[in-house]
C-alpha cells in the first residue's frame, strides 16, 4: 500500500515516459540520461543496487550525468558504495544524502567530503538494518537495479549473484516506486525467472556486462604461518569445545585458513560431523577442499562467487540451485541464517580494551556491511543447540534465567602492519564521530558482544569475565606487544590465565613448530582447482599456471 | 576429488629443501650459520644480512650414494649471488672435482647477481661454471633442482644450463633476463611480466620440459625431486666435439621447427599437444603426452 | 643497520637436544632469522640483533622477556638478523628455534 501522492506521482512520471518513448518497457541505452531525468524529481529517494560484490555501473555512471537543473536533492541509498560515480553524484549537486552499509573502496573520499560538508549521511547501516527500512520509513522513489538477462516483459534472470535484488524490488515495486533494470543481456529465452516482470517498468541492455568483484577469492598462497596458528588456536579453543554446528565465515584471511584446515586439522580434532555443517555464507573458494572432505551439509548463500559457478552446480545438495542447475543467492536471507547461527568468526581494523570493534578510521569512514548482524549476541534467538547452550552456561552461570549464548569471536593479528596496532586505548570511531557528526562512534561489534577475541598470543574467553575490569585485561592479555597490550597487570592476566579465560598456544598443546603450511589443504589457487576436479574457474589474476 | 598431501619444494626454505633430499641425519653442513660468513658488502647498503649469505652447502648421502649439496636460499635478496654465496658454491664444485662424490646436486632458486655487489657477484658465477665444468671432467655429474619461488634467472640461469641434466617442477621458471627485464628493454607488448600465466606458459618448467631443457618434469612435492635425482646419478658424459656438434645440431632444428611461434602455446601445438589442457595436466599426465 | 644486545637471567631448562644449532625463519621483508646455540653463560640468555629498523629497543627488549617467561630457557644465545619483523613473527622465530634445540 502507497500514499495517494506517491501514486500519483509515479503515474504522472510513467506518462511522460510513455510520451517520450512509447508504450514498450525497454528503453535504448544510449537515451538512458534522457530517460532518467524523466523518471527523477527533485528529492526522490533512489535505491541504487550495488553492494560490495555486483554493482550497477552502468546506470551509476548515466545517474551521474543527468542535469543537476532538472534533478537534485536525491536522497541516494546504497549499500556499497562502491564506485566514484555515487560520490560524482553529490559534487554534481544531484544528490544530498546518503544511506548505506558500506563504502569500502570509496571510504578514503566519502570521508573527505563529509568533511567538507558535500555530503550528508543519513546513516551508516547493516546491509539487513537498510532492506528493513525499504520497506518502512525509507521507501524507494526509483531503484536502478541489476541483472543478468531481461526480457522485453521485464522478466529478470539474476542468477548466482541474485543477493540484494528481491529486497530491493519488493520494497520499490509494492511501495509506489519505479524499477528500473540494467541487464547484461535482452533475451526471449531467460534460463529461469528469477524476478517477475510485473515488478519491473523498464529494463535498459547495458553495453557491457555489470562490474562483478571476486571479494570472496582468496589465495592460500598468501596465508602466513602467523595465521595458521591463530586458525589453529581458534580451532581447538573454540571450534573443539563449542562444536557449532551452523556458522558464519567473514571475508578475511583468518578465515580462510581455517577452512582449509578442516580437512586436516579439524579433521584430527574431530570435528567432521559434529561441527561445521550449516553455513551462511558465499561459495568460498576455499571452502572447496572441506566439501570435497565431507564437512559440509549445506551452504546458505548470501551471494555467488566469480569462477564457482561450475562447482557449485555440481553440488545440488549443498548450495541453492534453482531448477536450471545454477545458484540463487539472497543476501537478506543469507545474513538472516548468519544471523541465528551459532557462530560468527570475523576480523577488524581495531579493538579497544573493553573490546568494543570498528573498521571505521578517522580517514576512512568504511561502514560495516553484515558484520554488526553476523557478529551480534542474537537476543531474538528462541531455537536451541549444543554450541548455544554451552556459550550460554558460561556467559550465564549463577544467573536466575539460564539462556543460551550466540558465538561471536573476534580473530585478528595484533598488527595490522608495522607501527598500525589493531589494539588501541581509543577506538579512532571517536574521532570519525566528531567529523561525521553522529550523535554516538560507528562501532562495528560491541564488546558485550564479543565472546572470544583470537590473537597470535592467544585466546581470550570474554564469556567467562566477571567485571568490566577482567574483560580489560583479558583483551590486554591477547593484544601482544601493542601499547594497549604492554600495559597489562601481569598478575592479573597470569590469574586469568589460570582459570582458563586466557589460554595460549602452550595451554592449548599446540607447538609452534607444528605451525606450518604443511597442513593447509590447499596451498594456492591451483591446489583448489584440483580438489575441485577442475570445475573452479578462477578469474585470470589468481592464475600462475 | 582429494589431493593427496605434499611436501612442497617451491615453498621449503633451502635448509628444509636440503633435509628432505638427503637421507636424514646425513647432512654435514660447510660453513654452517654458526660461522657467521656474512656479505661484506651488504651492510655499507644498510641492507640485512643472512649468516649463510643466502646459500647452504655440504655433504650427505642420497639413498646411501655420496653426494654434495648445494642450496640457494631464494627468500633472502631473491636468492641472489654474492660474493660469499659464489664462493661457497665454487669451494664445494672444487672439493668435488677432487674427491669425487657419486654427484653433485644444486638446488637453484635465484634472480641472479646480487645487485649491492654486481662485481664480487658477476665473478663469482663464472667461478661456478668453471667450476662445475672441473666437476664434470673428473666424471661427476651436476644435477640441478628448480623449483623454488624465485626461479632461476641471469647469472644462476647460465650456471644451471651448464649442469648434467635439470629437474623441474611446473612452478620453476628458467631464464636468462627475467620477465621483469625483458619487459622494460622490449616494451610491455612484447612481454607483459604481470600476466602470470603468459611468464610460466615461457619461461616454466612444463615448457622447458617439452623443449628437452629439463630431462625430468616432477610435481611440487619434495620427495618427487629426490627420488628423480637420485635416478640421475650415473657418471657425467663427456664433453667433446662430437657432443657438442649434437648440441648445436639439437638448437639448429628446433629453430627450423619452431623459429617462427611467436607464443608456448603455438609450439606446444606444433608438437601434438592440446595446448589449453597443458597447463593444468600434472608432471606424469604431460611427462607420457611428451613426443619422443 | 642497528646492533642490539641483550642479557637475561635463564630459567631451569639448558639445551638437551644435542644439537649444536638451529635456525627459523629466512632473512626476508618483515620477516627474520634466529639461530640459536647452546653457550655457557652462566645461566644466563643472550640475544644479540641485527635490524633493519632503528629505535625498537624497547619492543626487543619486551619480546625477550616475554619469551625468557614462557620459555625459562638458560645458557643459550640468540643471534638474529631481522628484517623488519613485527613483534609476533619474532615471537613465533624465537618459540620454533628454541623448540627445535630444547
Amino acid at each position: 500500500m502507497s500514499s495517494p501522492d506517491k501514486v500519483a506521482r509515479r503515474k504522472e512520471k510513467l506518462d511522460r515516459v510513455a510520451k517520450v518513448f512509447g508504450p514498450s518497457k525497454v528503453i535504448p541505452a544510449e537515451r538512458t540520461v534522457e530517460f532518467l531525468e524523466l523518471i527523477l524529481s527533485p528529492g526522490d529517494r533512489v535505491v541504487h543496487e550495488g553492494d560490495n560484490q555486483k554493482q550497477g555501473d552502468f546506470l551509476a555512471e548515466k545517474l551521474a550525468q543527468v542535469d543537476p537543473k532538472k534533478v537534485n536533492g536525491l536522497k541516494l541509498a546504497v549499500s556499497c558504495i562502491g564506485l566514484p560515480e555515487h560520490l560524482d553524484l553529490f559534487e554534481n549537486g544531484i544528490a544530498e544524502v546518503v544511506d548505506f552499509a558500506y563504502a569500502g573502496p570509496q571510504g578514503g573520499r566519502l570521508a573527505e567530503l563529509v568533511g567538507n560538508g558535500t555530503v550528508k549521511i543519513g546513516a551508516v547501516h547493516t546491509y539487513v538494518e537498510l532492506y528493513a527500512r525499504y520497506f518502512a520509513e525509507l521507501r524507494p522513489d526509483v531503484a536502478c537495479l541489476v541483472a543478468i538477462d531481461a526480457d522485453a516483459e521485464g522478466n529478470l534472470y539474476t542468477g548466482s549473484n541474485t543477493e540484494e535484488t528481491p529486497a530491493l524490488v519488493e520494497a520499490t515495486a509494492f511501495g509506489g516506486g519505479i524499477v528500473v533494470v540494467q541487464a547484461n543481456k535482452l533475451t526471449d529465452n531467460l534460463r529461469r525467472v528469477d524476478i517477475p516482470g510485473e515488478w519491473v517498468d523498464f529494463v535498459i541492455e547495458s553495453p557491457k556486462p555489470f562490474h562483478l568483484e571476486a571479494l570472496f577469492t582468496k589465495d592460500p598462497a598468501l596465508l602466513d604461518e602467523t595465521r595458521i596458528l591463530m586458525a589453529m588456536m581458534a580451532m581447538k579453543a573454540i571450534y573443539q569445545k563449542y562444536l557449532p554446528k551452523v556458522l558464519n565465515h567473514g571475508v578475511g584471511f583468518n578465515t580462510a585458513a581455517i577452512e582449509l584446515l578442516l580437512p586436516t586439522y579439524g579433521e584430527e580434532l574431530g570435528l567432521k560431523g559434529k561441527a561445521c555443517t550449516h553455513w551462511a555464507l558465499n561459495p568460498h573458494p576455499t571452502m572447496i577442499p572441506a566439501i570435497e572432505s565431507g564437512f559440509v551439509e549445506a551452504i546458505a548463500c548470501i551471494g555467488g562467487e566469480v569462477g564457482m559457478e561450475d562447482y557449485v552446480a555440481s553440488k545440488p545438495d549443498i548450495f541453492p540451485l534453482g531448477r536450471d542447475g545454477s545458484l540463487r543467492s539472497n543476501r537478506f536471507y543469507g545474513q538472516m541464517a548468519g544471523h541465528f547461527a551459532d557462530m560468527f568468526v570475523g576480523a577488524t581494523l581495531q579493538i579497544d580494551p573493553f573490546g568494543n570493534s570498528s573498521t571505521v578510521t578517522a580517514d576512512r569512514l568504511a561502514g560495516f556491511g553484515g558484520a554488526p548482524n553476523f557478529g551480534a549476541e542474537n537476543r531474538a534467538r528462541r531455537h536451541l543447540s549444543e554450541a548455544f547452550l554451552r556459550a550460554g552456561a558460561e556467559a550465564h552461570a549463577g544467573e536466575y534465567m539460564p539462556q543460551g549464548r550466540k558465538l561471536v569471536v573476534q580473530m585478528v593479528e595484533t598488527f595490522q602492519g608495522a607501527n598500525n596496532p589493531t589494539f588501541v586505548e581509543r577506538l579512532e570511531a571517536w574521532d570519525a564521530m566528531k567529523t561525521a557528526g553522529f550523535a554516538v562512534p560507528p562501532v562495528m561489534i560491541y564488546g558485550d558482544d564479543v565472546s572470544h577475541i583470537v590473537t597470535e598470543e592467544g585466546v581470550a574467553n570474554l564469556l567467562l569475565c566477571r567485571t568490566m575490569e577482567e574483560r580489560e585485561q583479558a583483551v590486554r592479555g591477547v593484544a601482544g606487544f601493542t601499547p594497549v597490550g604492554l600495559k597489562r597487570d601481569h598478575a592479573m592476566v597470569a590469574n586469568l590465565r589460570d582459570r582458563g579465560i586466557i589460554q595460549r598456544a602452550e595451554d592449548l598443546g599446540i607447538r609452534k613448530s607444528d605451525v606450518s603450511r604443511d597442513r593447509l589443504a590447499a596451498r594456492n589457487i591451483h591446489d583448489l582447482v584440483r580438489w575441485s576436479g577442475g570445475l573452479y574457474n578462477p578469474p585470470s589474476r589468481f592464475r600462475n599456471w | 576429488m582429494k589431493l593427496t598431501p605434499r611436501i612442497s619444494f617451491y615453498e621449503a626454505s633451502a635448509r628444509q629443501r636440503v633435509a628432505g633430499i638427503l637421507d636424514p641425519g646425513s647432512f654435514r653442513e660447510i660453513l654452517p650459520p654458526t660461522e657467521q660468513r656474512i656479505s661484506p658488502h651488504l651492510g655499507m647498503f644498510g641492507a640485512p644480512v643472512a649468516f649463510d649469505d643466502g646459500v647452504v652447502a655440504g655433504e650427505g648421502t642420497l639413498d646411501g650414494k655420496e653426494v654434495y649439496i648445494f642450496a640457494q636460499e631464494g627468500k633472502f635478496r631473491g636468492g641472489s649471488l654474492g660474493e660469499v654465496h659464489a664462493a661457497k658454491i665454487t669451494g664445494l664444485l672444487r672439493r668435488a672435482a677432487i674427491r669425487k662424490p657419486a654427484a653433485v646436486i644444486g638446488l637453484f632458486d635465484s634472480g641472479g647477481v646480487r645487485l649491492e655487489e654486481a662485481n664480487a657477484g658477476e665473478i663469482g658465477s663464472t667461478e661456478i661454471m668453471r667450476a662445475i665444468l672441473e666437476v664434470q671432467r673428473a666424471g661427476v655429474p651436476v644435477i640441478g633442482l628448480l623449483g623454488g619461488s624465485c626461479g632461476c634467472f641471469g647469472g644462476s640461469g647460465i650456471t644451471s644450463s651448464c649442469c648434467d641434466a635439470l629437474i623441474a617442477s611446473e612452478e620453476a621458471r628458467l631464464s636468462v633476463s627475467g620477465p621483469e627485464v625483458i619487459e622494460t628493454v622490449m616494451g610491455v607488448e612484447a612481454f607483459d611480466s604481470h600476466d602470470r600465466a603468459l611468464v610460466w606458459r615461457t619461461t616454466g618448467g612444463k615448457n622447458r620440459f617439452l623443449f628437452g631443457k629439463v630431462v625430468t618434469l616432477v610435481d611440487d612435492h619434495i620427495p618427487a625431486f629426490r627420488a628423480a635425482a637420485s635416478a640421475l646419478i650415473k657418471p657425467s658424459e663427456p664433453l667433446t666435439v662430437a657432443s657438442l656438434r649434437a648440441e648445436r645440431a639439437r638448437l639448429a632444428k628446433r629453430i627450423d621447427e619452431y623459429g617462427s611461434c611467436t607464443d608456448a602455446r603455438q609450439i606446444w601445438q606444433k608438437m601434438g599437444l592440446d595446448a589449453d589442457r597443458v597447463p593444468d595436466m600434472t608432471a606424469a599426465e604431460l611427462t607420457a603426452a611428451k613426443p619422443a | 643497520m642497528e646492533h642490539l644486545s641483550f642479557e637475561f637471567d635463564g630459567g631451569p631448562n639448558a639445551p638437551k637436544s644435542g644439537k649444536p644449532y638451529s635456525v627459523a625463519g629466512v632473512v626476508s621483508s618483515s620477516n627474520l632469522e634466529v639461530l640459536a646455540q647452546p653457550k655457557d653463560l652462566g645461566g644466563k640468555v643472550r640475544f644479540e640483533v641485527n635490524t633493519t629498523v632503528a629505535h625498537f629497543e624497547d619492543a626487543w627488549r619486551a619480546v625477550f622477556a616475554d619469551f625468557v617467561e614462557r620459555s625459562q630457557p638458560r645458557d643459550v644465545l640468540f643471534s638474529i638478523n631481522d628484517f623488519a619483523a613485527i613483534p609476533p613473527v619474532v615471537s613465533l622465530r624465537l618459540d620454533q628455534a628454541w623448540e627445535a634445540l630444547a
